[in-house]
This record gives structure tokens, C-alpha cells and sequence, in this order.
């Protein structure tokens, strides 16, 4: 099983391994990762599931939706390059060790 | 430390015990709610979780480990009283909870068809999981669906039930679909989508009686027409459950009385959500609101000053609705609107209307234009307006609000 790594704002970090077909945020909601707030259950219109992907990981995801990327610029933190909604992020087996940092607000 | 007990675990209440910890809340949080299970979403009942793509441990808004790891107590049961004197309220099985302050998060119930056969096998309501569940079971069996009122309930609930392939039937008593909630232009888009996904909209059609001597058979209307149907779905809008509260001596008007604070007439206790009816800056009076960004604001607003940093509520309401593939969204209140005017394209299932009042905008209404409807949130937000000249053709709201923030 695709292994995911969330990094809170401390540094602390916590990993799982997670069914592929879930997203990172259902993962997270699951076992209960501090910060992603998941308002909206996925529906892509809260932009509380907010995450920053590794830099060096970014390229393995697709590319957001147009959706997806409106949704970015109502991020409660700064919008960075490597921002995406973990909604969004369907795990797969490409993306074993895959890491997330939870921003500090969502 | 305060002990907080919330009495109704649906959004609000959920989010309210939530945020309490989040926010660094030391005193005992006590959620009490009369459903089966950890509390749940209820936006995917009449959609994903109907279907079957949403798997039932899907639904659960945090697993039970959640509440054993902040300290959130959840109790079952239902509330009947409270005894403000002795900060105490009562459960149904005679079980008592003690208070520090008191949150109604009561929620609403489903409004029942005042008409004859309402009570018969076949005609359901939507409001819980286990209303989706029995919903699911009929609709195996089922071969002639009508759905009563056409507002989102009602027409989520026929969207999911046609993909399916069954015969489905909407009676909206209105003049148009989702009046309540949106311009014209929006209803006439929804019922144009609607038919062509092969159901059958039904205007101006008021139900008198419902046939069947066990199970429902027919629906009859005003004119004498008789629908067949073995599965009655009843959607005709909600009552705020507030006796508790009146009970208890607080104020009501069609909801719980709060201010800005989400406080209700007695200094200890509040309320959130679908049950309240509290002062709108952007409506510009009393407003009661049947949502989920409405329970989840209101929560976090109430959290906030129950944790010491009080802010009067403001935030700008917006709605959603997944109906086929059209995704509605609604920013701000379109009540009492004067002009409306469509940008986009509806032919092509892609368009904003912005509602205007006096000259100034009070909401936009996007179907599949997700930029516009964050635009329209970014705006309303900040208190600002549109000017209506603006709106010509290759107008990019998006660009436009990020230009002027």
C-alpha cells in the first residue's frame, strides 16, 4: 500500500499507508491528521484540505483542474507553487512516499 | 474551564465541538445527538451516498478515534428539557447533563404534505441516513417515482433517482424550480436540464391527496390528474425545531433569536445553524438559513468567543448544488434582487447570473463557473460592489476582483 507522509507546521510528522483510490484528504480525515478541515467533503468549494506537496514530489501529480486552481487562490495561507487541495490528490501506487506539509491554517 | 454541552450533533454542533478544541477550549465538550453513530454530511444523502458511489463509512464527518483524541464526549439520546435555574437539561431517558453554557444546535424537521395519505407505506422524507436508507431499499423496487417540491432537496434527490433509469415525476406547487432560492433564469436552466435527462417537471401543481390503501398508488392534483406512483418523495422545505428553546423561555421567531455573538436571550446559552434566525449585515435584517457554510461559520464564530475572541458574525452566505453534471453555486442572497443579468452562456451549461438591488450586487448565481462564484465571495465579503456596466461580454470577474483587492 502507497505509503503518505503529512508534516505539521512543527515539523512533527505522522505516516500511513493508504488504500489506493482514496484521496490524501480522506486518508487524513480517516486517521485523523490535525489541520485538514475538509469542510466541504470533497465537493471542491471550501479550499480547507489545502496542503504543500514536497517541491521534489510535485511533478509526479497531474496537473489541477481549472476548478481546482480557482480554488486555490482562496487559501486561507499563501499560495505557493506546490499548493493543491489534498481532495483532489488520488493516491495511487506511483505515489508511494508521497509527502504533504499541512499548512497552518486552512 | 466552562463545560460546553451541544444539544444536536448534525454540522453545527459537530463543528462547534470541533473548533472549541481547536481553539485551545480546556472545559468538557459534551455533544449530544439523538442519531444512531457518529455525527455525518448530510450533502451526499441525496446525492453521492444515494447512489452508492459514497460508501457509508465515507459519510461519517471524523471516525470515533476523533472524539476519543480531543475529549469530545458524544452521548446519545434527545434532549426534552432544559432547567436553566439549575443549568442542567434533561434527556428523554431521564438522564440529566449538567452546564456551563448551553448550545442549541437543534436543527430543523422535515414540513409534512398536509394532505390526505401522507401517512401511507411509500411516501418518505430525506433529512437523515436512515431516511437514505430506506430511500435506497424503495428504490430497487420502485418503478413510478414523484418527487414533491422542486427546491434542491427535491431535485438533487430526482437527478440521482433518473440516472438510475427510472420514471421520475417533479410537482413543484411554485411557478418555477428552487424559487425560494434563485433568479428565474436559474430555475428555467434547472427544469430545461431536468427534462432532457428525461424527467417529467410539473409547474403550478399542487398535490390534493395521495391514493393507496397500504402502500402510496397515486398521487392526485388539483386539476383531478392522478400520477401513479410507488415511491413519494416529500421535499417541501423545514420547520426550525426551537421548542426546546421556547420552552425554556427564549425568544422565538421562526428560529432561535440570537445576536451577532450567536447568543440567545439567556446570556448562557446560544445557538448555531439551520435553527436560528439571527441579524444578517448582508441580508440587512432577521435571517434563518438552511446550510452548510451557515452551520459552519456560525460554529466557528460562537467558538471563537467562547474561547475569548468575540467578532460579530459577518461572514457571506453561499449554497451549492450537484445536480447531473451542473454545479450550482450561489454567493450571497439573491432576496428582493431587481435586476438580474446572465454572462455566459446557458446553451452551453456555463454561466453566472448577478443579482442586483437598488444598483448594488447581492449575489451571483454560477452554474459550472467555480471562478466567478470565488470572485463573487471575494467581493461580497469585502463589502463591495459591482458596476453593472462592467458586464459586457468578455468580462473576467475573477481578474477583475483580484485587481482591485
Amino acid at each position: 500500500m502507497p505509503k503518505i507522509t503529512y508534516v505539521q507546521q512543527d515539523g512533527s510528522a505522522e505516516s500511513f499507508d493508504v488504500p489506493a483510490g482514496m484521496s490524501v484528504m480522506e486518508a487524513a480525515i480517516e486517521v485523523g491528521v490535525s489541520g485538514i478541515v475538509a469542510e466541504c467533503g470533497g465537493n471542491l468549494i471550501c479550499a480547507t484540505c489545502h496542503v504543500y506537496v514536497d517541491p521534489n514530489q510535485v511533478e509526479k501529480l497531474p496537473l489541477p483542474q481549472a476548478d481546482e486552481d480557482v480554488m486555490l487562490d482562496s487559501t486561507a495561507c499563501p499560495r505557493e507553487e506546490n499548493s493543491r487541495l489534498s481532495c483532489q490528490i488520488e493516491v495511487t501506487e506511483e505515489l508511494d512516499s508521497l509527502t504533504v506539509t499541512v499548512p497552518e491554517e486552512q | 474551564m466552562t463545560d460546553v454541552v451541544i444539544v444536536g450533533a448534525g454540522q453545527a454542533g459537530f463543528q462547534l465541538a470541533a473548533s472549541l478544541r481547536d481553539k485551545g477550549h480546556a472545559g468538557r465538550v459534551v455533544l449530544v445527538g439523538d442519531e444512531p453513530g457518529v455525527p455525518y454530511q448530510r450533502p451526499p444523502l441525496s446525492k453521492a451516498y444515494l447512489s452508492g458511489s459514497l460508501p457509508g463509512e465515507r459519510l461519517a464527518l471524523r471516525p470515533q478515534a476523533f472524539y476519543d483524541k480531543h475529549g469530545i464526549e458524544l452521548v446519545s439520546g434527545r434532549v426534552v428539557a432544559i432547567d436553566r435555574d439549575r443549568h442542567r437539561v434533561a434527556l428523554a431517558d431521564e438522564r440529566e447533563l449538567e452546564y456551563g453554557h448551553l448550545v442549541l444546535a437543534t436543527g430543523t424537521r422535515n414540513r409534512e404534505l398536509p394532505v390526505p395519505g401522507s401517512k401511507l407505506d411509500g411516501v418518505l422524507g430525506l433529512r437523515t441516513r436512515a431516511d437514505a436508507d430506506a430511500l435506497r431499499e424503495r428504490l430497487d423496487r420502485a418503478r413510478n417515482v414523484v418527487v414533491i417540491g422542486g427546491g434542491f432537496i427535491g431535485l438533487e434527490f430526482a437527478a440521482s433517482t433518473a440516472k438510475l433509469g427510472l420514471s421520475v415525476t417533479v410537482l413543484e406547487a411554485a411557478d418555477r424550480l428552487m424559487r425560494r432560492a434563485v433568479s428565474p433564469a436559474v430555475s428555467r436552466h434547472y427544469r430545461d436540464l431536468h427534462e432532457r435527462q428525461g424527467t417529467r417537471v410539473l409547474l403550478d401543481g399542487s398535490v390534493v391527496g395521495l391514493h393507496g390503501d397500504h402502500e402510496v398508488r397515486g398521487v392526485e392534483l388539483a386539476d383531478g390528474t392522478v400520477l401513479p406512483a410507488d415511491l413519494v418523495v416529500v421535499g417541501i422545505g423545514v420547520v426550525p425545531n426551537t421548542e426546546l428553546a421556547a420552552d425554556a423561555g427564549l425568544a422565538v421567531d421562526d428560529g432561535i433569536v440570537v445576536d451577532e455573538h450567536m447568543s440567545t436571550s439567556a446570556p448562557d446559552i446560544s445557538a448555531v445553524g439551520d435553527c436560528v434566525v439571527y441579524p444578517s449585515k448582508h441580508f440587512g435584517g432577521p435571517l434563518r438559513l438552511e446550510s452548510v457554510q451557515n452551520a459552519v461559520d456560525h460554529a466557528r464564530c460562537l467558538a471563537a468567543r467562547l474561547t475569548g475572541v468575540a467578532e460579530p458574525y459577518a461572514s457571506v452566505p453561499w449554497f451549492w448544488s450537484n445536480q447531473f453534471d451542473a454545479r450550482l453555486q450561489i454567493a450571497g442572497l439573491a432576496t428582493g434582487h431587481d435586476e438580474a443579468v446572465v454572462h455566459g452562456d446557458p446553451g452551453k451549461g456555463s454561466f453566472s447570473v448577478f443579482c442586483f438591488r437598488a444598483g448594488q450586487l447581492v449575489c451571483v448565481e454560477s452554474v459550472n463557473r467555480t471562478a466567478d462564484h470565488m470572485a463573487a465571495r471575494k467581493l461580497l465579503a469585502a463589502g463591495r460592489t459591482l458596476d453593472r456596466a462592467e458586464l459586457v461580454p468578455d468580462f473576467d470577474f475573477r481578474q477583475h476582483v483580484a485587481a482591485i483587492a
